[in-house]
């Protein structure tokens, strides 16, 4: 694999790894009001992610970095493109950030009902638009020959796009109400773990929905056509699903949440791989895309950014392992005794 | 309204709102990581109070900061992605770095310093501030290496109509680079200094937890002369080498028209952008321009005259920011100085005390005031003569970002509200010992 092969690689990963860590919370972000039936449990579902949340969300600032260290002309393209959409996600993210932080700080009902919402619209507008975007991406853009973007933001609302909004939607509160069903006891943890099985034939039929939709909307197919082998991250995927509910029937919740972590790496990597070698596709004209060979970065840069990440990715992985289990087992009344807490 | 000038205003508001709340987690993280090791130590518990009290007020900033960087890893895309496709593959690359290298470590650690009190040992817990202090001055380290390289461009080549990377240490070494980190960290550290000083001032003036105070202040103390000083020095190195570079930057800041030798610092003056003079000069000093731009009264100084038009930055702004940021600095000086005469009789010094309770808000002007300088001063580059900022901005309509716009203020004052009210609150409130 060259050079480019390799930061395509790279930049599928960070993102992949981004839905992974930050999926979670924004899933418990959006269940929050729903499952949350007074401020204790709401503090209990805050501070089940509350050590571990800003450091996935840095995965985020990491893949927008590697685009525009390793593909400056589809980061330039990309964000400049989805203007709107990425302010709206930007916004969303500071709010909820914010929220996190001072919703204990003051014992008011006014101030903690604000943050709540916060909270709530916080984690729902990322989750849905990064699922509209992504999908519009392994769809195509109207991109012209000069790279710029030739639609508007209710462009990407089109049926492929609102079914990957509603993908990713599921596939964070999956991931969340598992997380919660391992962070939780008693009643909520008897109501997160409902919420997953409930959730979970709707998540198992968009997604193969979104299979077969992707078949018509997209070129993705292109490459597992090539190189049949590559079917097997769609298996891989589909199998992980059944082993998430399997799991949490045996009330093996880590092993779900797990698995549920391989379902959303997968389900990224399903568009990643069927992309390849576009990182942002025209459907104006195929000439007029934006690849990992026509954006990326000269020969230098990319060798100095393959040393950097591979010394830090794997610290950053350590360390973040290392801090999971630190705060390993359940969120208890007495670690919101505590006055740190959230 | 035209696009360029609204991209600057949003990039301008992002920037500087995201810079209200770091340089006080720059220096604070020192400081607590001080009182915590001395806890650590001695088990003093005076210490661990101290450290819960400043790290509440550290928490609440630094939770505004990391979530208004997120702004600012994706705005050059979002709003300058010409100039995002031109020097990506240096200026990305180094923002790349600073969130792999730094700021996870900071993200991660931060959780883990607030929920792991019970989880680790006294003294593995005020590591992790250490680390944490570590990491925020490496982020900043490698954000300046980003500005630095827009202020002055090094080891690059123009190739495939982009500037591409050819020496990458020539990029992370440089002078601008290095002069530029230690002032702007030195003057973070001066903002947290006398956020400490003045918070401890407003409970000695009240006459209550006095020695948990004191030796707030005490520390406070010690960081704003050690800084303030060093600010200065540095300071002035910083301008001799920008003179050397931006020549234009230092005939803006000093409304310096006519090139001339033995040039004269006005200390005050109102500059005529159009006439290409100065309506008023005020304390006209001979030969100080050249000093302190070349260390030698008798050298001369380029005049903005002798600039092509369209390569001028605007002068006012500039003038006017660098006459608040060196005022301040001095001010800052003799502050500390007296607090360093007064010590030991800070109760009985109550002037003094309410002078450094109202000072609170003179580091936050001047440090902002020194980065609008580097900033506009650069103008009409964003790289420094490679790239003018009108040829930098995205292919937006300009209602887009005009209502984006809107949006920031918007939300980022309701935020800065929300904070600050915080802040004060738990800066006021007396800790419980």
């Amino acid at each position: 694999m060259d050079l480019q092969g390799i930061w395509f690689f790279i930049w599928g990963l960070l993102w992949a790894v981004f839905f992974m860590t930050d999926g979670f919370d924004f899933g418990i972000g959006i269940l929050y009001p729903f499952l949350g039936k007074n401020d204790f449990e709401k503090r209990i579902m805050i501070n089940s992610v509350g050590p571990i949340w800003n450091g996935n969300e840095v995965w985020l600032i990491t893949a927008g970095g590697v685009t525009f260290a390793a593909f400056p002309l589809a980061y330039a393209i990309m964000f400049s493109s989805l203007y709107s959409g990425l302010m709206l996600i930007l916004f969303a993210l500071i709010i909820r950030g914010v929220a996190f932080e001072f919703r204990g700080k003051v014992d008011n009902k006014i101030w903690r009902n604000t943050w709540d919402i916060a909270i709530f619209v916080g984690s729902l507008v990322p989750a849905v638009l990064f699922g509209i975007t992504f999908a519009n991406i392994f769809k195509g853009l109207p991109i012209d020959q000069s790279g710029v973007f030739q639609g508007s933001f209710f462009d990407l609302l089109n049926f492929y796009g609102i079914l990957g909004g509603l993908l990713f939607l599921l596939l964070f509160l999956f991931h969340g109400s598992i997380w919660l069903s391992v962070k939780t006891e008693g009643e909520l943890h008897e109501r997160s773990k409902s919420t997953a099985l409930l959730i979970w034939p709707f998540l198992l039929i968009t997604a193969l929905f979104f299979l077969g939709a992707s078949w018509f909307f997209t070129k993705l197919y292109d490459n597992y056509l090539a190189n049949p082998v590559l079917f097997l991250d769609i298996l891989l995927t589909v199998a992980a699903l059944f082993a998430s509910r399997f799991f949490i029937k045996r009330k093996e919740f880590f092993r779900a949440w797990f698995s549920s972590s391989i379902v959303i790496l997968g389900s990224v990597f399903f568009g990643i791989i069927g992309l390849y070698p576009n990182i942002l596709p025209s459907i104006i004209n195929t000439e007029f895309s934006v690849t990992a060979y026509n954006a990326s970065s000269s020969p230098l840069t990319l060798k100095i950014m393959l040393v950097v990440v591979i010394i830090f990715i794997p610290a950053v992985i350590a360390y973040q392992a290392w801090a999971y289990y630190l705060f390993r087992g359940k969120v208890t009344k007495e670690d919101l005794a505590y006055e740190e807490s959230y | 309204m035209d696009i360029v000038l609204l991209s600057r205003l949003q990039f301008a508001t992002a920037t500087m709102f995201h810079f209200l709340f770091v340089p006080l987690t720059l220096g604070l993280s020192i400081m607590i990581a001080i009182m915590e090791t001395r806890y650590a130590r001695t088990g003093d518990k005076l210490y661990l109070s101290m450290t819960k009290f400043w790290g509440k007020i550290f928490l609440i900033n630094f939770g505004l900061g990391i979530v208004t960087r997120i702004t600012l890893e994706f705005q050059f895309g979002t709003n300058w992605s010409r100039y995002s496709a031109f020097v990506g593959d240096i200026f990305g690359s180094l923002l790349a770095i600073e969130a792999s290298a730094a700021f996870f470590l900071e993200s991660t650690l931060i959780g883990i310093w607030i929920f792991g009190w019970r989880k680790l040992s006294p003294k593995a817990h005020a590591a992790v501030m250490w680390l944490i202090a570590g990491a925020s001055t490496l982020s900043a380290v490698w954000i300046i290496i980003a500005n630095a390289w827009m202020q002055h461009p090094v080891g690059y080549v123009l190739r495939n109509g982009r500037a591409e990377l050819s020496d990458f240490s020539a990029v992370i070494f440089q002078k601008f680079a290095i002069l530029q980190f230690f002032h702007t960290v030195s003057a973070a550290y001066i903002v947290s200094a006398f956020f400490v000083m003045g918070v401890s001032a407003y409970h000695l003036l009240k006459k209550q937890s006095i020695q948990f105070f004191t030796r707030s202040f005490r520390i406070g103390l010690i960081f704003g002369l050690i800084f303030s000083v060093f600010t200065a020095i540095e300071g002035d190195m910083h301008g001799v080498h920008v003179a050397e570079v931006q020549p234009a930057k230092l005939a803006a800041m000093e409304a310096h028209w006519e090139t001339t030798t033995r040039a004269p610092l006005n200390l005050f003056a109102i500059p005529d952008e159009k006439n290409e003079r100065n309506f008023i000069e005020i304390g006209s000093i001979p030969g100080l321009l050249s000093f302190l731009g070349y260390h030698d009264i008798n050298a001369e100084v380029k005049g903005l005259k002798d600039f092509p038009k369209e390569e001028r930055p605007p002068v006012l702004i500039p003038f006017l920011s660098f006459r608040t940021m060196v005022g301040l600095g001095t001010l800052f000086i003799l502050l500390t100085i007296i607090g360093l005469l007064r010590r030991n009789r800070l109760l009985e010094s109550p002037l003094y005390l309410k002078i450094m309770v109202l000072s609170i808000p003179l580091p936050y002007v001047a440090i902002e005031a020194g980065w609008v300088l580097a900033e506009v001063g650069r103008q009409p580059w964003i790289v420094y003569g490679l790239m003018k900022t009108s040829d930098a901005v995205s292919p937006l309509a300009s209602s887009q970002v005009l209502v984006s716009l809107m949006a920031f203020i918007l939300i980022y004052g309701l935020l800065g509200i929300a904070g600050f009210y915080l802040i004060i609150k738990n800066a006021i409130k007396n800790p419980d010992l």
